[in-house]
C-alpha cells in the first residue's frame, strides 16, 4: 500500500512518528482501524521527560557490567531527579566523573561498582563526592552502533 | 504592579565548562573570544589575579601559566545549548520572558500576585544550578533598568546570597547610594564623564536629576534613564526579539597576513559565513563593508583599510556577496602591512523575499534559491564547511585555531562527557 523509505526521512524526529494507519482511501470497505487511531508512541518523550535537565552520557569502561551497562553505551542523565537508594549515578569523585550505583542504607552514604572480576570499590576517606545526575536509563545498541 | 526579575548566569561561559569539567571547580578559569583574541569570561578567581576583560591573550599567556589557569577557547555550541536549557527553566517559573542576550533574561513576574516573589526568585535559581549546574544572580525591580541594577547589586554582594530586591523605594533608594552611576544599564563611558561634571556619581544621584536637565545632556535614552530608576516603568518587556539590523563576520588571524591573495581567501571564507547567516534568518543586503588592518600591538607600520559597496540588489546569495567582497578586497588592497583582522560587516538588512527587483539584469532569483538551498541542506547534513566555495582556499593557513576548545558536550554524539565506569 504504501512504502517506508527510512533515507527519505530528514531527520531523527520525523523518524519516530510513523504513519500507522493512512486515511482518505475511498475505494472499497473502509478500515476498521480508522475509529480507533491513537496518538503515536513519543520514544523521546518516554526516555527525555525533563528535557532541559537531561544530558547524554557515554560509559568508558567495565566495571558497571553486572548492572547491564556496557562500555560505549550512552546513558541518558536526569539531573533534575533526587537521588535513590539503588539509582545508578553519575559521581564526582575528586574530580574524577564515574559511574557508580548509589547505595543509602548504611550509616553512610557509598558508591559500588557492579562487576565481579573487579575488587570492591570503596569511596576513599575524606574524598569529595557529589552527585552529577542520576541516571534514567542506559542505550546499549544491539546492532549498528552508534 | 509591575516586576521585573533579570537573570544571568554568573560567569557565564566559564560556569559552563565548570559544568562538565568538575576539576575546574577551584581553579581560575577564562574563556577567549571567538579567534582566541582576548578574554571575554572571567571566574571570580582569574579576576583576583588581576585578568580584565577584553585583555589580549598574548598579554596574559605567561600569567596564566604559572598561576595554572584553565584557558578555553569560545564554546558557542555548549553556551547556547545551555542557554536554551536555562531559557526553557525561566518559563516555567514566568508567563513571559525577554531573552536578552546568551546569558541574560528578563522575566515578568506582574501577574504572580500574592507570591512572595524573593522566595520564588531563590527557588529560580535553585531549579536551574541543579537542572543545569549553572549558577546565577537575580535582580527584582518595578523596571527593567532596576531590575539590571539589582541583579549587579546581587552579584556584588555575596551577602544577599544571589537575590536582590529592589521594588521598595526606602531600601532600594539606600543601596543605590552606593552602586557608581557607570553600573547603571544605558550609562556609557562617554555618558559618565558628563553626568561626574554635574556632580552625578551614583545611581541614586542619577534618579534625582532633573529628566529635563538629563534630555539635554542624554538625549531621550537619559531621560528614560531617570524615569526608570525613579520607578517609572518605560521600557517593555521585549518577547519576540527585533529583526536584526546588522550582521557581521569578523576574525582576527592565527598570525599575520602579508599577501593578497590570502586576504582574499580569508575575506571570502568570512563572506560565506555571512550569507549564511542571512540566509538562516530570512534576511538580505544591498550593502557590504569589507575591512581589515593591521594590530595596535604590533610595532610596525599601521594601516586600516574599509571600504562599502553598494550591491545591484539585496541578496543574501554567496556568489553574489563573494563577487563584491573579492572586487572591495583588490580595489583597497595596500601591500607592505602585517595583516592581523579582516571582516565583512553588512547594515540596513531587509526581509528576503521583500527585497525589490530591478528592471534589467537582476540575479535569476528561482536559481540562486536553489543553488543555496542545496547549499546549505550539504552544510546541514554533513556540517559546516563540507561545501564551500573554492575561493575560501584550501588550507585555511589564515584561519585562526580553536587552540584550547573544550568538547561540544551537548550537541555532538562523539564529544559527550565520559562517565569512567
Amino acid at each position: 500500500m504504501f512504502l517506508l523509505r527510512h533515507h527519505e526521512f530528514e531527520s531523527q524526529a520525523e523518524a519516530w512518528s510513523l504513519p500507522f494507519v493512512l486515511e482518505g482511501l475511498c475505494a472499497g470497505f473502509p478500515s476498521p482501524a480508522d475509529d480507533h487511531l491513537e496518538p503515536d508512541i513519543n520514544l523521546l518523550e518516554l526516555l527525555i521527560p525533563n528535557r532541559p535537565a537531561t544530558f547524554l552520557w557515554r560509559v568508558d569502561g567495565h566495571s558497571m557490567k553486572d548492572a547491564g551497562i556496557f562500555h560505549g553505551d550512552l546513558l541518558i542523565v536526569d539531573r533534575s531527579l533526587t537521588p535513590r537508594h539503588g539509582d545508578v549515578v553519575v559521581a564526582v569523585v575528586n574530580g574524577e566523573r564515574s559511574l557508580k550505583r548509589l547505595l543509602l542504607d548504611g550509616p553512610r552514604p557509598r558508591l559500588a561498582l557492579e562487576n565481579r572480576d573487579f575488587p570492591a570499590f570503596a569511596v576513599p576517606e575524606a574524598a569529595e563526592v557529589e552527585i552529577w545526575g542520576v541516571v534514567r536509563c542506559n542505550v546499549h545498541w544491539l546492532r549498528g552502533r552508534r | 504592579m509591575t516586576v521585573f526579575a533579570l537573570i544571568d548566569g554568573n560567569s557565564f561561559y566559564c560556569s559552563c565548562e565548570r559544568v562538565f569539567d568538575p576539576t575546574l571547580a577551584k581553579r581560575p578559569v577564562i574563556v577567549l573570544s571567538n579567534g582566541d583574541g582576548c578574554a571575554v569570561a572571567r571566574t571570580p578567581e582569574a579576576k583576583a589575579l588581576g585578568i580584565r576583560m577584553g585583555q589580549p591573550w598574548f598579554q596574559m599567556r605567561d600569567l596564566c601559566r604559572t598561576n595554572k589557569v584553565a584557558v578555553f577557547s569560545s564554546n558557542y555550541a555548549l553556551y547556547g545549548d545551555m542557554s536554551a536549557r536555562m531559557n526553557e527553566v525561566y518559563r516555567l517559573f514566568s508567563p513571559a520572558i525577554e531573552v536578552y542576550s546568551i546569558d541574560e533574561s528578563f522575566l515578568d513576574l506582574s501577574g504572580l500576585g500574592g507570591t512572595d516573589l524573593v522566595a520564588h526568585a531563590r527557588e529560580l535559581r535553585a531549579t536551574v544550578r541543579q537542572w543545569t549546574g549553572i549558577p546565577t544572580c537575580v535582580g527584582l525591580g518595578p523596571t527593567k533598568t532596576l531590575a539590571k541594577l539589582a541583579n549587579w547589586l546581587a552579584k556584588h554582594d555575596p551577602e544577599r546570597g544571589g537575590v536582590c530586591d529592589f521594588r521598595e523605594a526606602g531600601p532600594r533608594e539606600a543601596a543605590m547610594a552606593r552602586i557608581p552611576v557607570g553600573e547603571v544599564w544605558g550609562v556609557g563611558s562617554a555618558s559618565v564623564g558628563k553626568l561626574e561634571a554635574l556632580g552625578c556619581r551614583t545611581a541614586a544621584d542619577l534618579a534625582r536629576l532633573d529628566p529635563y536637565l538629563a534630555r539635554q545632556l542624554l538625549t531621550v535614552v537619559g531621560e528614560r534613564i531617570v524615569w526608570e530608576l525613579r520607578g517609572t516603568s518605560c521600557l517593555p518587556l521585549e518577547e519576540v526579539a527585533p529583526p536584526r539590523k546588522g550582521c557581521a563576520v569578523t576574525r582576527n588571524f592565527a598570525g599575520r597576513v602579508e599577501d593578497l591573495a590570502t586576504l582574499q581567501e580569508a575575506v571570502a571564507a568570512h563572506t560565506t559565513r555571512l550569507a549564511e547567516k542571512l540566509r538562516h534568518h530570512g534576511l538580505a543586503t544591498d550593502a557590504l563593508t569589507v575591512f581589515f588592518h593591521t594590530s595596535t600591538h604590533d610595532a610596525g607600520p599601521q594601516h586600516a583599510a574599509s571600504r562599502t559597496v553598494t550591491l545591484p540588489e539585496a541578496t543574501n546569495d554567496t556568489l553574489a556577496l563573494l563577487r563584491a567582497a573579492r572586487a572591495t578586497v583588490a580595489a583597497i588592497w595596500r601591500e607592505g602591512f602585517r595583516y592581523s583582522k579582516a571582516g565583512v560587516m553588512t547594515m540596513g538588512l531587509i526581509r528576503a523575499e521583500e527585497a525589490p527587483r530591478p528592471l534589467f539584469d537582476g540575479l535569476d532569483r528561482e536559481r540562486s534559491a536553489r543553488l543555496m538551498g542545496a547549499l546549505d541542506a550539504v552544510n546541514a547534513r554533513w556540517g559546516r564547511g563540507t561545501l564551500v566555495p573554492a575561493s575560501t582556499g584550501l588550507t585555511r593557513a589564515w584561519a585562526t585555531r580553536f587552540e584550547h576548545r573544550s568538547p561540544r558536550y551537548t550537541t555532538q554524539l562523539d564529544e559527550l562527557p565520559l562517565a569512567r565506569a
